[in-house]
């Protein structure tokens, strides 16, 4: 893949290095919350790389008014009446987390203590 | 005769008239998985205890019960939650998941007294096309135990196409019932967004996910469907459209009725042996009385790249729940964001990090537009090029995979090739409406299936085409696979 010419929906043509590099992928596995070993980063450029590519032939059509599509269903907000129904019992909630204490969820220290 | 292969109807009236008892079902199911598992490996999770004493409950019951399904032995993937019945999704990261509720289609065929067997093998996440994926098991094709059934549904698939079960329920993001009910030679319909409640499916991709039935059958396939189908609370996107007697359908005819042959679906890149079988389909539908009309999806080629961007968004989000903290495997650590990323890297599979990666990147800033938004606006054009011929024709007809199934290992360190395996399900995802595969011969030696796609709730008019096209089709061959003893 060469480096291309995209234009981003600003009214301006921006480039863009559309190769993507071993740092951004060590970025993106940091948002994802992924880690990775060095290998699997140079695998996982390779990959991403071509499957971006691949993606890229979408930039041959022509969407320029075209309503983008979230949702196939003609369906707006759907709403219920506010009432209160049984919930969980808290142990039935808990049942299926690794660490617990007094009822709740324990994780890893979260802020710094004073 | 082994006794799944009569059918539902049939099986119902056996019991009405004392000829077979619900455990004598159960007991087939059973027997089955143990002479042929250990080869077609369908299973993650059997549930022999629970079903053989709902059976013993039935056995009196099920002689005068209305319901749909009363006695009949189901397998589910293992992305639908049942409560107390261990649910993986295949992945590491839900190996001890124990869920204390069942999904809303899991509590209907509950509830229309179906017994379950027990969970089926699938692509971790139910990303994948050949089952490869699972942290678990490779399933095989019972008709050549060296190829893949497909998937992500593979272990649905097989299991019913092994005989293991009656029938079974898979989920369809990209093609995922379609595609190995293609290879495995049974019947599959991935019903129109929002027919069938996803409360309680493991979420993929939120916009395409649909779960649907896996059958011997068309007649099986439409009372399942009616089983598992209609409104529910707990799911604001399934449709509020009244669920019809889908075997109502069944009447053998199609004069008059309007078929489109898109010509995308039949040209470069589709094995010729696959393309002979759907021709003599199409001829055959012809002599039934349908109106075969050559037409275009303009915008075919485009399916593939546009999914992948949208499902691996939805899926990056998706998954971002398993943290480690609330359910599921957690890496022992002192950090919190060390422990969110070890869990997260210790628990799930290649092709689910390579989609969590590929989504996120489409979603991060600066790129949002490039890929996501253009993949969407792709998404319009697909689900218009339906819309158009919809408008003409009844339904739409061309092959449900470009190839027989393949062996297993030979396209899984080649993500685009595999990936284009799913060029002509996947359209039909973007766009929501409802496509069966029906079984329409061999090729090589495999099955091959046709696809059938309708409008929006057109589930009728694809269950009486299908319908009329297996009755005089007779598609009765069934795979070799034989157990140990054999």
């Amino acid at each position: 893949m060469n480096d291309q010419i995209f234009s981003l929906n600003l009214g301006m043509e921006v480039t863009i290095v559309s190769r993507i590099s071993e740092e951004e992928v060590k970025y993106v596995a940091n948002l994802a919350r992924l880690s990775f070993s060095d290998e699997e980063i140079k695998t996982f450029t390779t990959q991403l790389d071509d499957i971006i590519g691949f993606a890229e032939q979408l930039n041959e059509l022509n969407t320029e008014g075209v309503e983008p599509t979230t949702h196939v269903l003609d369906m707006h907000n759907v709403m219920r009446k506010d009432q209160v129904v049984p919930s969980l019992p808290r142990e039935e909630a808990l049942k299926n987390a690794p660490l617990q204490e007094e009822g709740q969820v324990k994780v890893p220290l979260i802020m710094e203590a004073d | 005769m082994p006794l799944f292969e009569e059918g539902l109807v049939r099986l119902k009236q056996k019991i009405h008239n004392k000829e077979i008892k619900a455990s004598d079902l159960v007991d087939e199911a059973f027997t089955r998985i143990n002479e042929v598992d250990d080869k077609v490996k369908a299973f993650l999770t059997l549930n022999e205890d629970q079903a053989k004493a709902e059976a013993r409950k039935l056995d009196e019951q099920a002689l005068t019960s209305d319901a749909l399904l009363a006695g009949m032995p189901i397998g589910l993937k293992d992305n639908l939650v049942t409560k107390g019945l261990k649910t993986t999704c295949a992945s590491r990261i839900l190996e001890n998941y124990d869920p204390i509720y069942d999904a809303t289609v899991v509590e209907k065929v509950r509830a229309e007294q179906a017994i379950t067997i027990g969970k089926l093998n699938m692509d971790e996440f139910a990303m994948g096309s050949s089952t490869e994926n699972s942290a678990y098991a490779k399933t095989r094709n019972p008709w050549d135990t060296d190829r893949v059934p497909g998937g992500s549904s593979g272990g649905s698939a097989a299991a019913v196409a092994a005989g293991e079960v009656l029938f079974a329920l898979g989920t369809d993001t990209g093609g995922s019932i379609r595609q190995p009910s293609a290879f495995c030679g049974v019947v599959g319909m991935k019903p129109t967004y929002g027919r069938v409640s996803r409360f309680g499916v493991v979420a993929f991709a939120s916009s395409l996910d649909q779960v649907g039935p896996i059958t011997r059958t068309v007649e099986d396939n439409a009372y399942l469907l009616e089983a598992i189908s209609g409104l529910d609370a707990h799911d604001s996107t399934s449709a509020n459209v009244a669920v019809p007697n889908y075997a109502k359908a069944l009447t053998g005819e199609i004069k008059g009725l309007r078929v489109a042959i898109p010509k995308e679906y039949l040209g470069e890149g589709i094995d010729a042996a696959v393309k002979d079988q759907i021709k003599a389909a199409i001829r055959q539908l012809e002599a039934l009385g349908a109106e075969c009309e050559e037409v275009s999806l303009p915008h075919s080629q485009y399916a593939v790249p546009a999914y992948y961007i949208i499902a691996s968004s939805e899926a990056s989000a998706n998954l971002a729940r398993f943290d480690g903290v609330r359910y599921g495997v957690r890496a022992d650590t002192n950090d919190l964001i060390e422990m969110y990323k070890k869990s997260r890297s210790e628990g799930f599979g290649d092709e689910v990090k390579r989609r969590i990666m590929l989504g996120t990147f489409a979603l991060s800033s600066g790129y949002y537009d490039a890929y996501y938004k253009k993949a969407q606006q792709a998404r319009t054009l697909i689900k218009q090029d339906f819309e158009k011929v919809l408008e003409n024709h009844d339904i739409i007809v061309g092959p449900t995979t470009p190839t027989p199934a393949f062996k297993v290992g030979e396209l899984i360190d080649d993500p685009l090739t595999m990936y284009a395996n799913d060029l002509l399900t996947i359209p039909v995802n973007l766009a929501g409406v409802p496509a069966i595969s029906v079984p329409c011969g061999l090729a090589d030696g495999m099955p091959v299936g046709l696809q059938m796609i309708g409008r929006p709730f057109g589930e009728e008019t694809l269950y009486r085409a299908a319908y009329a096209y297996e009755q005089t089709a007779s598609f009765k061959l069934a795979p070799a696979i034989k157990g140990a003893n054999d």
